[in-house]
C-alpha cells in the first residue's frame, strides 16, 4: 500500500520539477534527449576496468542539476533506491575475477574489485542522466521529441495516454489495496487468490473506463486522428548545447584526463 | 527487475535497440492498419492498468517471498500481439524514465525480453494453439501457464545472453543460466496461474472482450515475417555463439606471410600508410574483432598465467568476438535489407 502511494507522488513530483524555468528547461527537448543518449553510449562503451576515465563524466549530470536547479538529494535518493539490483549482479565480479591488477601500499587489488567499482560508477552516471533528463524536460515533451525524431505516431499516442491515465489507475489501485488491507486483521501479505480477484475487478473497471473515455472522445469530435501540438524550436543554443557536450564526451572517452593530470602532478612532486 | 545500463556494452545495447525499434515500427504499422478507433484509449488505459498492477506485491505460496505481475500475456490475450507489444514497450519506457528501473540504453533489451517473447512467441505459438478457439477453464489454465513459463524462460535467457555478450559482468554463462532459469520457472508458474485466473474471470463475466481479437495470417499462406525472424535468429546465433569456435590460428594469408617474412602483417614506413593506420587505430570500434584493450599494465603472478593471457585459447570465448560477430551480422543483414528495399522501389509493380 505504501509502495503505491510513494510511487504515485513520485511521478507527479518529476512533472513539477519539469515545469520550472531555467536555461536548461527552455532548451528544445530533442537536444536534451540526444545529448543524454550520447552520454550514455560514451559511458557504457568503456572497457570493464575503467575507473579514472569515468570520473570526468560526472560533470554532465552535475552541471545539468546545478543549472536546472533540481534537488540533488532527491535524485541521489532515487538512485540509491534502485542500486541494490546493480550491486547484486556486480558483487559476483570480485569473486570470479581474481587476477591481481596492481598494488596499493602492499594490498593486492584484484581485477574483480576494479570492475565492480567500474560497474557502480557506470550505473550511477547513466541512471542520474536519465532522471535529470525527465526532471528537466517532462514526460510529454520527451514523447513529442521522440515523435519528431521518428517514433511512430501510434506509439507516441500510446505513451501519452498511458501517462495521462497512470495517475487515475494508481489512485484506483490504491483504494482497492487499502480496502483489502483495512479488512484483513494481521495479514499484511496478500494471498494469490486475493490478488487475482483484485486485479480481475480492476481489469473490468479499466475496460469500462476505456469504453467511457472512447465515447467521451467521440462526443468531442474524435475521428481516429490524434493531433499533437508541437511547439519546438531548433535554435543556436540547441546546436551549441548538443555539439559542445558531444565534443566533450568524445574527448573524455578517448583521452583519460585524470591519468594525465595525476601523472603530471606526481612527477612534479617527485 | 530490468537490465541496467551498467551491465550492457554499447554494441549489445545498440543492436537490441535496433531490433526493438524495428518491432515497434512494425507493430505500430499493424495497429494503424487495423484502424480500430476504440483501441486508442483502450491501449493507454490497459497500459496504466498493467503499471498499477505491477505495483501490488502478493505473497507467493509455499515460499514466503513476494512477487508481482508481468502482464505481457494478459495484454496479448485482450489486445492481440501487436498492440500488446506496444503497450508493454510504453510501460517499460515509463518505468525506465521515471523510476530508473532499467537503463535507457538497456531499454531495447528490456523491451525485447519482456515484450517480444510474451507477445509474439508465447501468445500466438502457445496460448492460441491451446486455448485459441474453444475456450474452457482447463484450456485457459493450461495455455496460460505454459505460455507464461516459456515466455519467462525465453526472457530470462535473453537477459543472460545480453549480459554475457556485453562482457562487463564477470558472471560466466553457465552459472548465470543455472541461476536465472530455475527462478524464472517458479515466477513463470505463478504468472501463468494469475493470468489464467484473470482471463477465466473476464471470460465468465464479459466473454465478448476475449472474442474481439481478430486473427491475422490466413491459413495456407506462409508467414514471411516468421521466416525472416527465424533467419535472423539463426544469424544471431551463428554470429554470436559459433564465432567462438572460429579458429584462433592465423588465416591462410597470415600463415603464408609468416612463413615468408617471419611476421603476420607487413609494417609500412610510408607516411600515408602510417597516418592512415593511426586514424584507423583511433576509430576502430572493435579492432581485430575484439574489444579494444586500453593501455593498462598487467601484473602476472607466475609464468602460467602469463602464458594463458598471451596464448589465444580455443574456443575463443571472447565476448568481444561474439559481439563483433553479432554486430557484423546485424550490419550485414541491415545492408541487405536496405538494398532489397531500394531495389523494390525501383522495380515497377505489375498489376495483380
Amino acid at each position: 500500500m505504501n509502495k503505491i502511494n510513494g510511487n504515485f507522488l513520485d511521478i507527479g513530483y518529476m512533472d513539477t520539477l519539469a515545469g520550472a524555468d531555467s536555461p536548461v528547461h527552455r532548451l528544445d527537448p530533442r537536444s536534451k534527449l540526444i545529448t543524454t543518449l550520447i552520454f550514455i553510449v560514451a559511458v557504457v562503451s568503456f572497457d570493464k576496468y575503467a575507473i579514472s576515465a569515468l570520473l570526468p563524466f560526472f560533470i554532465f549530470p552535475v552541471v545539468m542539476i546545478s543549472i536546472a536547479g533540481l534537488p540533488a538529494r532527491y535524485i541521489l535518493k532515487k538512485v540509491l533506491l534502485i542500486s541494490p539490483f546493480a550491486i547484486l549482479v556486480a558483487i559476483c565480479n570480485p569473486f570470479l575475477d581474481r587476477n591481481i591488477l596492481f598494488q596499493i601500499g602492499g594490498i593486492n587489488i584484484s581485477g574483480g574489485w576494479v570492475s565492480f567499482i567500474s560497474i557502480l560508477l557506470r550505473f550511477f552516471l547513466t541512471v542520474t542522466a536519465a532522471l535529470v533528463l525527465v526532471a528537466s524536460t517532462g514526460f510529454n515533451a520527451v514523447c513529442l521529441a521522440l515523435s519528431k525524431l521518428g517514433l511512430p505516431k501510434p506509439f507516441v499516442m500510446q505513451l501519452l495516454f498511458l501517462y495521462r491515465y497512470i495517475f487515475v489507475l494508481l489512485e484506483e489501485t490504491e483504494r482497492l489495496s487499502r480496502a483489502r488491507a483495512l479488512r484483513s486483521f494481521n495479514n499484511t501479505a496478500m494471498k494469490l487468490t486475493t490478488f487475482t480477484s483484485l486485479i480481475s475487478h480492476l481489469l473490468l473497471r479499466t475496460l469500462d473506463r476505456a469504453q467511457r473515455i472512447y465515447l467521451a472522445m467521440c462526443c468531442r469530435g474524435f475521428d481516429g486522428n490524434v493531433r499533437l501540438i508541437r511547439s519546438m524550436k531548433k535554435g543556436r543554443s540547441e546546436i551549441i548545447f548538443v555539439a559542445g557536450w558531444a565534443i566533450l564526451f568524445i574527448i573524455l572517452r578517448y583521452w583519460n584526463i585524470p591519468l594525465y593530470v595525476g601523472a603530471f602532478i606526481t612527477r612534479r612532486s617527485l | 527487475m530490468h537490465m541496467a545500463d551498467a551491465l550492457i556494452s554499447p554494441a549489445v545495447g545498440g543492436a537490441m535497440w535496433a531490433v526493438s525499434a524495428g518491432l515497434i515500427a512494425y507493430s505500430a504499422k499493424k495497429v494503424r492498419e487495423e484502424a480500430d478507433d476504440r483501441k486508442v484509449p483502450l491501449m493507454g488505459v490497459l497500459g496504466a492498468f498493467i503499471f498499477a498492477a505491477q505495483m501490488i506485491n502478493f505473497s507467493i505460496p509455499a515460499t514466503g517471498s513476494s512477487g508481482h505481475l508481468g502482464g505481457g500475456i494478459i495484454l496479448a490475450i485482450i489486445l492481440g500481439p501487436y498492440a500488446a507489444f506496444l503497450v508493454m514497450a510504453s510501460v517499460l519506457i515509463v518505468q525506465a524514465l521515471f523510476f530508473a528501473d532499467g537503463g535507457l540504453l538497456a531499454l531495447g533489451c528490456n523491451i525485447f525480453n519482456l515484450g517480444f517473447f510474451p507477445a509474439f512467441i508465447a501468445y500466438p505459438l502457445i496460448y492460441r494453439k491451446i486455448a485459441g478457439d474453444a475456450l474452457s477453464s482447463k484450456r485457459i489454465m493450461a495455455g496460460a501457464v505454459i505460455a507464461a513459463i516459456i515466455g519467462l524462460q525465453l526472457g530470462a535467457f535473453g537477459v543472460v545472453l545480453e549480459t554475457v555478450f556485453s562482457g562487463i559482468s564477470e558472471l560466466p554463462f553457465r552459472a548465470f543460466v543455472l541461476l536465472m532459469q530455475p527462478i524464472h520457472l517458479a515466477i513463470g508458474i505463478v504468472e501463468g496461474l494469475v493470468t489464467a485466473a484473470v482471463v477465466t474471470f473476464v471470460w465468465k463475466a464479459r466473454p465478448e472482450i476475449l472474442g474481439a481479437v481478430n486473427r491475422p495470417a490466413a491459413i495456407g499462406k506462409v508467414d514471411t515475417k516468421r521466416v525472416l525472424v527465424g533467419l535472423l535468429a539463426v544469424a544471431a546465433l551463428t554470429a554470436g555463439a559459433l564465432s567462438w569456435f572460429a579458429s584462433a590460428n592465423p588465416d591462410g594469408l597470415e600463415w603464408a606471410m609468416f612463413r615468408i617474412s617471419g611476421k603476420e602483417e607487413l609494417e609500412s614506413i610510408d607516411p600515408v600508410h602510417v597516418s592512415a593506420s593511426r586514424i584507423q587505430e583511433k576509430t576502430a570500434f572493435l579492432p581485430d574483432y575484439g574489444f579494444k584493450k586500453t593501455e593498462s599494465a598487467q601484473v602476472f603472478t607466475d609464468v602460467n598465467s602469463f602464458e594463458a593471457a598471451v596464448k589465444p585459447s580455443w574456443p575463443a570465448v571472447d565476448p568481444g568476438t561474439s559481439v563483433s560477430g553479432l554486430v557484423g551480422g546485424a550490419l550485414t543483414i541491415g545492408l541487405v535489407f536496405l538494398i532489397g528495399l531500394l531495389l523494390r522501389r525501383r522495380a515497377p509493380r505489375t498489376a495483380v
